[in-house]
């Protein structure tokens, strides 16, 4: 399926200066795709260079359009000798293949040269035509969306969550071949960035197929990494989470009828496409109806031995398949129809098919089939294909075809999602997490990475196992990572073992009926920390109560997760980031040895970092972590675990308990009395932080529990017998099972550092709080204010008798000045929180430690209410903007019918950036004037955040996935301000770039953007430095909540110039 | 433990402006720290002097790649490399060309050339601001008169669009490069007591009725060269003093008008003469440059002395150059009506401006 695409570039600007006797350059462009290049004129002797290229036009394979960058090199003209490159601009096409995203690239982007940064800006205009085929044995997979947000995309409904999509592509790195010895460094460079530019749309596009083998048609939480293996080759993998999306209307009308494309037009009218044939998503074309019917689970061969599981569910879904049918109808009339017909059906679904109280019957049975084989564990994580299957004949013959991959999809229940629609998440059973330590080999065959996946398939079936173990039939917010020291690889995985509401997994049309169920039947807010294992049967020792919010149920005393907060959890106070650090020191070895090493201190190290994460827990006075992530990194002469999570008092779990210092040596007078001064001041620290924290639950009698608490010390010396005897399941151990965390011994002056080290953790000043997770509980009323920054330091360690303590103490001293140091900086924002703050830490050379941060710090508002609940505002909002859409339905519809460009998003301001970059009118055309009077053409503001959302304004469009990666290198370190200075440049320039691309996708900001690599390598001595960064995140088109109502009641009138708009742009 | 590196970016560039006034002002890192923990920042915000150090380096760096787009202020509203709010944009800039008082006065009407900069070092001794600092200013006059030195329009507006400054900084700018282009001398000791204001100030009147743009607004350099011609023709003036009738009937028109009005009535009128020949030489030298240069040291001892000498108090110098520029109106044999009003408005704004303490 060929595709053509179009480019045209207007103009270049603040170009350097590439001859030295005229201080001026003379300035032409390449612009490559695949092995096509087309050139400019040389545009002669102007820094202001103003090209007005025709369109020059690739026609092209729609598999080509998904790998290949589109490569635009500005070079200057020299008549005697080569060429000089000045840099060029790498453009990602691929969210103009999705026709719901941008449909035009258009905008200035700064020149990038590997070596001198960015040099310029220049102006460039793309397109893409593509031919509708409706092959099904393409190797294209255009059309599906990728999400780096891992929660269902705002302004979509998830009808089906498939499950875990992954694939990893290998290649040998250009910097190790033997070319390289011959190179220039930027030749090395640019191989390399177009290498991984290229492997990288490959790798988008397989998962894309896996996931249209799915019947999907969108991966959420797609997550993508590089490993760079050195001699042994480049890796890049991802995971992600395939799902079929809706575009929503309003979650607050749950009304089925929100299906309806009618719908979708009102909600988001400048995006609908109104050309079916490349609607790829949405539910016009025939065959992408059926996918509503059709679970990818039905492909089980080994679903007829668990009819049982399969028997239990199947009248909860079977109305389902009617409901879907309702798309085959694209006309009005009968859409209306349509959806009474499926509020009928879903109200039968309310009224008879499901139980007044699912808690208690849904969960049994899911408790049931865990408790079974393997084989029916299977089929659970299948669950909910159902009557499904009868729908599916049309395509058997297809399916057969694919049972094999969707077989090892479906292998893995695993979801890299951490938050989810309401009423998806039963029950959390625990962190789950694998490392192993591998040998790093050459890739012979790049085709056939297959050690690699092997690897991985072992990793991911050993947290399957964990999962399972803990009563589970899933894992969520799971992700996966490696740390590599020369051939040593660590790889490492994990995740939250849950239970799933089996309904998301086949149809989510349940989801409105379903939360107002919830709601009625279900205490709010705890039903996620019942523990979904056998309590006679326990797969580790754990002390268990009932819970303290329904008092039916059993809960856990702790509960650890890699998920974030469920919004509607109970949570009393607010929570902190908790962290856990950690050095261990190695001896140098080889190969063989050296893993053998490494994983012997594997364990090790894992037991204290949950040992520390517990204890500080509790001096918080908290019974919970959120979005914890545990990072190992492995050096040359030493590990590093680096643990963060947010904590949180939940109110459904037992108060915690203090924490009891013991002393082994009795008898001692004054050993005692350091002792229980000691004592004292852990006491003092955990009546302050609950202080601090706002944590002051009810008291609640004890009889009223059940089940009396017994007294702290008591317990754990019980539970510490148990733990001994059970070592099976190693990873629940340490998340769980460690009671040991309530009575610190002290024998040694080691455990002395580590009491002194847990109290010597400052609370952040006054007006700041911080946490690693999407929103902070106990803080809902953000403004506007918003400041993404990443924060790096790196510190050499004096090598002389580096001990174990040492280590720890700088680590530690590392990371608390560096989060005081970003108070500091943040102070003018106060009172504020830092979210989602993601430190990373690796340890590039002998000596050196380098720790990454990126967070956001959003500034609250101190004097509004704080008990309005955020889902509450957001649903009074949604329904207002509703009424809205309603308004407008008519002629919106006319519109989209008749027009077949797209127009332009509504974002306000934006509308001016287009008329500059529409018009680039002379700058330079008056003797010596280098640019006109400016003061009203500035930059447009785009924002960038790690999280998924952006406080006080609806994201009212997804324009793309931004997967950017840049090599820098210098050889002139000091004059480029040495190793600060050289980052500091690159990472502002790396924000730019972002920005701009964001910028010319029409987008306004950039969320759920994350900074996945940052490798910086320096050589003071010779002068050089080199650094590689890979971000990426979602393009968005958001509102101000302010101005959504102004903005949607002028979207007819804007609606009805978008031919102008658009044709300005053409022209 | 060393640190190695520490940097801070944020999306939106974060600018402290307590920072950047330490940074404008030439202070060292060390410096600008120990003055920062002097001015108490550390009990307030309950930071240590390390995180203060590794804040003052952070933004001292972001200042140092700011000050390449500084250079070329246009191109620091339309870079991509650093996202920050147009108020801000405007404050960077403002506060980056905005000069000191005592070092204007110092490099005032020199040339700004290199044998001048090497200067510097004693002008920063002087006036105790540093070196940096010193440069920075310099740097900033030389850049602005190089960009406008050859540009057609107002000189104001041209400094404006291609500097974008508030419109009272854009006037001292014009205000600079009109001394410097015309190398007006105003280091003499009995000029000392001018302030750039009094300066600045004639410029702007010298620009508006002297220059070639008063008469073409299309000229080149119209706002910097004094009008030639108009120097030349000033020669006229001389019958003004030459001839002795025009003279007495001159003091005599302009006694009869001012008699009872002036509180220094005798001396003005036994000074009249001297001070007419005055203003009417320093008139008619001005066809040479070293005498254009000497404008304000003979417009001085010419006029300002004198009547400081005489102790007139302003309001009489007012009403004597009023009456002194009218009279001339009623004389029959002059012929340069035009021409005395021309030079003679501009002068008497100046002279006004220069008569003070």
């Amino acid at each position: 399926m060929p595709g053509k695409l179009k480019v045209k570039i207007v103009a270049g600007r603040h170009l350097p200066v590439m001859d030295r006797a005229s201080d001026l350059t003379d300035a032409f462009v390449e612009v490559k795709f695949g092995n096509t290049t087309f050139k400019t004129d040389v545009y002669l002797k102007s820094l202001n260079p103003q090209w007005n290229s025709e369109w020059f036009k690739f026609e092209v394979d729609d598999e080509d359009l998904q790998d290949e960058p589109l490569q635009i090199t500005v070079l200057d003209h020299d008549t005697y000798s080569a060429n000089d490159a000045i840099g060029k601009v790498y453009i990602d096409i691929d969210p103009l293949l999705y026709s719901e995203a941008a449909t035009v690239i258009s905008g200035w982007f700064p020149i990038y040269d590997t070596i001198h940064g960015i040099r310029g800006e220049i102006n460039v205009v793309v397109k893409v035509d593509l031919f509708n085929d409706l092959n099904r044995f393409r190797q294209s997979s255009c059309g599906v969306k990728f999400f780096c947000t891992t929660s269902i995309p705002k302004c979509y409904r998830a009808v089906i969550i498939h499950g875990f999509v992954e694939e990893l592509v290998v290649n040998e790195d250009p910097e190790y071949q033997w070319i390289d010895r011959i190179r220039t460094p930027r030749a090395s460079n640019e191989a390399r960035q177009r290498l991984i530019s290229l492997m990288s749309g490959e790798l988008q596009r397989k998962i894309g197929l896996k996931v249209l083998e799915m019947r999907g048609n969108a991966v959420v939480g797609y997550l993508q990494c590089f490993d760079l293996e050195g001699e042994s080759g480049l890796v890049v993998r991802a995971i992600g989470t395939a799902c079929t999306l809706d575009k929503l209307s309003s979650p607050a009308a749950f009304l089925p009828a929100c299906n309806s494309p009618s719908k979708e037009i009102k909600e988001i009218p400048f995006n609908e496409d109104p050309n079916p044939n490349t609607h790829s998503s949405g539910p016009s074309t025939p065959l992408k109806n059926q996918t509503y019917s059709f679970s990818p689970s039905k492909s089980y061969s080994r679903q007829s031995s668990s009819s049982d599981t399969d028997l239990s569910l199947t009248p909860k879904t079977a109305p389902y398949p009617q409901g879907a049918r309702i798309y085959l109808c694209p006309s009005s009339p009968s859409l209306s129809c349509g959806s009474l017909h499926l509020k009928k059906s879903c109200l039968l679904l309310s009224e008879s098919s499901l139980p007044p109280h699912p808690s208690s019957l849904v969960s049994p049975v899911l408790r049931k089939s865990v408790s079974f084989s393997e084989e029916l564990f299977l089929a659970a994580s299948g669950m909910g294909s159902g009557s499904a299957g009868k729908e599916g004949g049309p395509f058997k013959a297809l399916l057969r075809q694919q049972t094999q991959s969707a077989l090892e999809q479906r292998e893995f229940p695993f979801f890299t999602l951490t938050a989810f629609p309401p009423g998806f998440l039963v029950h959390v059973g625990g962190v789950v997490s694998a490392r192993s330590v591998k040998l790093l080999d050459r890739i012979h065959n790049p085709d056939e990475p297959e050690t690699r996946d092997a690897w991985w398939a072992e990793i991911r079936q050993e947290i399957k196992s964990h999962a399972k173990a803990l009563g589970c039939h899933a894992v969520v917010g799971y992700s996966e990572s490696t740390s590599i020291c020369e051939e040593v690889c660590i790889l490492s995985a994990s995740g939250t073992a849950a239970v799933l509401n089996p309904r998301f997994l086949q149809d989510g049309t349940v989801e409105g009926c379903l939360e107002q169920r919830l709601e009625e039947n279900l205490p709010a807010g705890c039903g996620f920390c019942h523990i979904p294992y056998d309590e006679l049967n326990m797969p580790f020792p754990a002390h268990l109560t009932y819970c303290y919010n329904c008092r039916k149920q059993k809960v856990p005393d702790v509960l650890f997760t890699t998920i974030d907060l469920p919004v509607d959890a109970a949570v009393i106070g607010k929570g902190c980031l908790i962290q856990a650090r950690l050095c261990r020191l190695k001896k140098k070895a080889q190969a063989e040895a050296n893993a053998t090493a490494i994983s012997n201190l594997l364990p090790f190290m894992e037991y204290e970092v949950h040992t520390q994460l517990m204890n500080k827990l509790k001096l918080k006075g908290m019974n919970a972590l959120f979005g914890l992530r545990i990072q190992i990194s492995v050096g040359e002469n030493m590990l590093m675990g680096l643990a963060s999570a947010t904590g949180v008092y939940l109110a459904a779990l037992p108060t915690p308990g203090g924490i009891q210092i013991a002393g082994k040596t009795p008898n001692d007078g004054s050993y005692e009395q350091h002792i229980s001064h000691m004592q004292k001041k852990i006491n003092d620290t955990i009546a302050k932080n609950k202080e601090l924290y706002e944590i002051n639950p009810p008291e609640i009698s004890e009889e009223i529990i059940g089940s009396p608490i017994p007294e702290p010390r008591q317990r754990s010396r019980l539970l510490r017998s148990q733990s001994e005897s059970s070592d099976e399941v190693t990873e629940l151990d340490l998340s769980h099972g460690k009671k040991d965390a309530f009575v610190l011994e002290i024998d040694d002056t080691d455990a002395m550092e580590d009491v002194h080290s847990l109290l010597t953790d400052v609370p952040p000043p006054s007006g700041f709080y911080s946490c690693n997770t999407e929103i902070m509980p106990g803080i809902n009323n953000w403004t506007s204010e918003i400041q993404m920054f990443t924060s790096v330091r790196v510190i050499r360690l004096s090598s002389l008798n580096l001990t174990n303590q040492a280590l720890n103490k700088n680590f530690n001293d590392l990371c608390e000045n560096l989060l005081k140091s970003l108070y500091f900086k943040l102070r003018s924002m106060i009172p504020c929180c830092l979210c989602h703050v993601n430190f990373t830490v690796s340890l590039p050379e002998d000596e050196l430690i380098q720790v990454t941060v990126t967070a956001v710090a959003i500034t609250f508002d101190k004097n509004q209410a704080l008990q309005t609940t955020k889902t509450h505002a957001e649903k009074s909002l949604q329904r207002a903007s509703t009424d809205n859409e309603e308004l407008l339905q008519f002629p919106l519809e006319l519109c989209s019918d008749s027009l077949p460009s797209h127009p332009f998003p509504p974002a306000k301001g934006w509308l001016t950036v287009t008329v500059e970059k529409a018009s680039p009118v002379g700058e330079g055309n008056f003797r010596n004037r280098s640019s006109p009077p400016c003061a009203n053409s500035t930059v447009g503001v785009v924002k960038m955040t790690p999280l998924s959302f952006i406080p006080g304004a609806k994201i009212t469009k997804y324009l793309g996935i931004i997967n950017m990666f840049f090599i820098r290198e210098t050889t002139s370190l000091r004059e480029e301000g040495g190793v600060s200075g050289f980052l500091h440049a690159f990472i502002a320039e790396v924000f730019a770039m972002v920005r701009a691309h964001v910028a010319a996708l029409g987008g306004n900001a950039v969320v759920s953007y994350i900074m996945k690599q940052c490798v910086f390598m320096e050589n003071p001595n010779k002068n050089q430095a080199q650094c590689l960064i890979n971000v990426s995140g979602d393009a968005v088109v958001f509102v101000r909540e302010s101005e959504l109502e102004v903005v949607s009641t002028q979207q007819p009138a804007a609606n009805c110039q978008p031919s102008c708009t658009g044709g300005e742009v053409t022209t | 433990m060393t640190s190695e590196l520490d940097i801070f970016v944020g999306n939106t560039t974060l600018i402290d402006e307590d920072v950047y006034r330490l940074w404008l002002d030439g202070y060292s890192v060390s410096d600008a720290v120990a003055l920062r923990v002097r001015s108490g920042i550390l009990e307030q915000t309950g930071a240590t002097a390390a995180v203060l150090q590794s804040d003052t380096m952070d933004h001292y760096r972001t200042f140092q790649m700011l000050e390449r787009l500084l250079h070329a202020p246009p191109k620091l509203l339309h870079q991509l490399i650093f996202q920050i709010p147009p108020s801000r944009q405007a404050l960077l800039i403002e506060r980056y060309y905005t000069f000191d008082e005592a070092f204007v006065r110092e490099v005032l009407g020199k040339k700004l050339s290199k044998g001048t900069k090497k200067d510097l070092d004693d002008i920063s001794t002087k006036t105790g601001i540093t070196l940096k600092s010193c440069r920075r200013q310099f740097d900033n006059f030389k850049r602005v008169f190089k960009v406008v030195e050859e540009m057609r329009g107002s000189l104001v507006d041209n400094i404006q669009q291609h500097f974008l400054l508030s419109d009272r900084l854009a006037r001292d700018y014009a205000a600079i490069v009109f001394f410097a282009n015309n190398r007006f001398e105003t280091g003499k000791k009995k000029l000392q007591y001018l302030s750039f204001g009094d300066f600045a100030f004639c410029a702007e009147l010298m620009i508006q009725n002297w220059t070639l743009g008063a008469v073409d607004p299309q000229a080149d350099d119209m706002d910097m060269d004094l009008d030639k011609e108009f120097l030349q023709d000033l020669k006229e003036l001389k019958v003004l003093v030459a001839d002795k009738d025009l003279l007495d009937l001159h003091k005599s028109l302009v006694c009869t008008a001012l008699r009872g009005k002036l509180g220094v009535f005798s001396e003005m009128e036994a000074n009249f003469k001297n001070l007419s020949r005055g203003l009417v030489n320093v008139a008619a030298k001005l066809t040479h440059n070293k005498d254009v240069r000497d404008l304000f040291v003979d417009l001085v001892e010419k006029f300002v002395e004198p009547c400081r000498s005489d102790h007139w108090p302003l309001n009489d110098v007012r009403l004597f150059l009023n009456q002194y520029s009218a009279s001339v109106h009623s004389l029959d044999g002059f012929r340069h009506q035009a021409l005395w009003d021309r030079y003679m408005g501009t002068l008497r704004g100046c002279l006004l401006r220069l008569c003070h303490d």
